[in-house]
């Protein structure tokens, strides 16, 4: 995948190469190909992190759509609160129970 | 004392009259597994922070140490000590348990040689009876501080590096039985300009390079002269990079027998630990288990231990800066 | 940026560096690219699996059966990060683990593991996002700008 040369030819860390894969993500989806890959790729391009990016703009343009500039404000996180919520009280959740195993 | 222009030769000949090792489980089971005094096969050590047990394996190794040197705590006059964590906390804390006069010392992986010379220098200009000196790291601490969270799934290229979850320590007095330290070389900061904090050994060789050939030229030695010459913990990438930089200055290290610590402590083909170890706990367990076992049975007559150390911290490495390395050399001679 | 950097550095060290880099060894690139296609994939074909599942047996329609298995992923992959298996996968896989949601799962629930010690509030909750906080951060002033640029040209929203 992309994601695995990025870190062994560039050397980017982590951080990085995650950033740039959502950037990349949003991109593709604002000149409206991501949605052609999803019918395509299923899970397989709603899974990867570069989903992320284009679930963003997806919510960002749908209210835009909807409720005109200030859309783009209020929609950014409205497809993408699922993934984020279940990621912070699950986590939220283990912490409380349990301890790194090193 | 001093000779040449940065190393101290020992005249009265300070001894090191015990030493103590404690381990956790992945150092147990490499080759050296039973020259250590304790193998924790709990990770945390029964507490409830990776820091907690960080400090407890160093209080462990400190107690064990006075208490085989047929001391109490009362009759250390200083313990010199160090570790890899943010204000060395470790190695504070542990000296606050007990309650001896205390230098804190940081030099990153090389704390272990540098407080062993330092401890070296004070009983041997008179200044001490007994002096303790140790260090510790833990491979989770270290992770945590230095790199990601234990738990992230972040894949460490070949040439990285694992941090030895361990305390060593030794005491260090006038007179009394066991190997000497007879010589020893402070190093130079070296700033080869390496950037990869996953590549620390090839950061760290110029550093031990250096500071081997300063003591060879201020004690007017060469390799022929020890039977052994290690260093801390370059690991498999360093410790080549280390060879053929020896072979371009012309120095024939074939005629010593040289190793490193971070290739001796871990079996790389079993171990999942790359390219081999590293960190303070790494030269200083080599050093004070098998290696001190072997000048005591008289097998190594001398030997020379050359700690290194990268002294970065996270946000230098993030600033862009280049990774400053050190090493310090120490001669330790059998008796037997 | 590699460029930028060699540049600062003065004909010694410059030397070492290339003296260095010949023998330090490389990433086995190819092997990994490999793994991380069929890690990368099997996660993906679990996650189809289970919006399949959601489509069939709970009848959400195609678009938001999405949400669930989102959910559903993230959360094996905090209780993989919680028994403390996840890290051993991710050294075999790489990117094959980092780049679908798991990954992203993972660092938080292995941030917010890690500073458990140094309490609830400033620990959990103020670490949880050190290494997902950047994805975040990244994504949406992305999707601000592509959203600002579409507002722009007047092509408001393709779905």
């Amino acid at each position: 995948m992309l994601g695995q040369l990025m870190f062994d030819v560039l050397k980017l860390t982590p951080a990085h190469t995650m950033s740039t894969l959502v950037v990349l993500g949003a991109i593709t989806d604002g000149l409206g190909l991501y949605e052609p890959l999803i019918e395509f790729a299923g899970a397989g391009a709603t899974v990867p992190i570069t989903s992320f990016g284009n679930a963003l703009v997806h919510g960002a343009l749908a209210e835009l759509k909807r409720d005109g500039w200030i859309g783009v404000v209020t929609g950014i996180f409205e497809v993408t609160s699922a993934g984020i919520s279940a990621g912070i009280i699950f986590s939220f959740l283990a912490s409380l129970f349990f301890k790194p195993k090193g | 004392m001093l000779k040449g222009y940065q190393s101290w030769q020992f005249e009265n000949r300070p001894v090191i009259t015990s030493t103590a090792t404690v381990v956790g489980p992945e150092e147990g089971r490499g080759p050296l597994g039973n020259t250590f005094d304790i193998v924790h096969e709990d990770m945390r050590l029964g507490q409830d922070s990776w820091e907690k047990a960080e400090r407890t394996m160093m209080e462990e190794a400190a107690k064990l140490a006075v208490e085989k040197a047929g001391l109490t705590q009362e009759k250390i006059n200083f313990f010199v000590g160090g570790d890899l964590m943010n204000q060395i906390v470790s190695s504070s804390f542990s000296a606050r348990t007990l309650s001896v006069p205390y230098f804190g010392l940081f030099g990153a992986c090389s704390t272990s040689m540098e407080s062993l010379a330092l401890a070296a220098f004070i009983v041997n200009s008179g200044g001490a009876d007994a002096v303790l000196a140790g260090t510790c790291s833990h491979n989770c601490t270290a992770e945590k501080q230095y790199r990601y969270p234990t738990e992230y799934g972040s894949q460490k290229p070949p040439t990285a590096q694992y941090t030895v979850t361990g305390a060593g320590a030794c005491v260090v007095r006038p007179q009394g039985e066991g190997p000497v330290i007879e010589a020893a070389t402070i190093g130079r900061v070296i700033d080869m300009g390496m950037t990869d904090p996953f590549n620390m050994g090839a950061a760290m060789a110029p550093a031990a390079v250096d500071t081997i050939e300063a003591h060879f030229r201020d004690l007017q030695r060469g390799p022929e002269d020890y039977d052994m010459i290690v260093t801390g913990d370059l690991a498999a990438v360093g410790k080549r990079i280390a060879d053929d930089l020896f072979e371009k200055h012309n120095i024939d290290m074939h005629k010593t027998h040289f190793d490193d610590c971070g290739l001796m402590i871990y079996d790389r083909d079993k171990q999942p630990v790359n390219a081999g170890a590293s960190g303070c706990a790494c030269s200083a367990v080599v050093t004070y288990g098998h290696l001190m076992n072997q000048l005591r049975k008289g097998e190594l007559r001398r030997i020379l231990v050359v700690a290194t150390g990268a002294l970065l911290s996270p946000l230098t490495v993030q600033q862009g800066e280049s990774i400053p390395c050190i090493a310090h050399a120490v001669s330790i001679e059998s008796t037997t | 940026m590699a460029n930028e950097k060699k540049k600062k550095l003065t004909p010694v060290q410059q030397q070492y560096h290339d003296f260095a880099m010949k023998r330090s060894p490389k990433p086995p690139v190819i092997k990994n690219c490999f793994r991380a296609f069929i890690v990368g994939g099997t996660i993906c074909v679990i996650g189809q699996a289970i919006q399949e599942a959601f489509v069939h047996w709970f009848y959400f329609d195609e678009k938001k059966a999405g949400d669930p298995t989102v959910a559903v992923l993230i959360f094996i992959s905090v209780v993989l990060t919680s028994l403390g298996v996840y890290d051993k996968i991710a050294q075999w896989a790489g990117a094959g683990t980092a780049v679908p949601v798991t990954g992203f799962a993972n660092s938080l629930c292995s941030a917010a593991l890690e500073h458990r010690s140094e309490g609830i509030v400033l620990g959990v909750g103020g670490n949880m996002f050190k290494l997902a906080g950047s994805v975040i951060v990244f994504g949406t002033v992305a999707a601000f700008i592509i959203a600002i640029i579409h507002a722009l040209l007047g092509t408001g929203g393709t779905g």
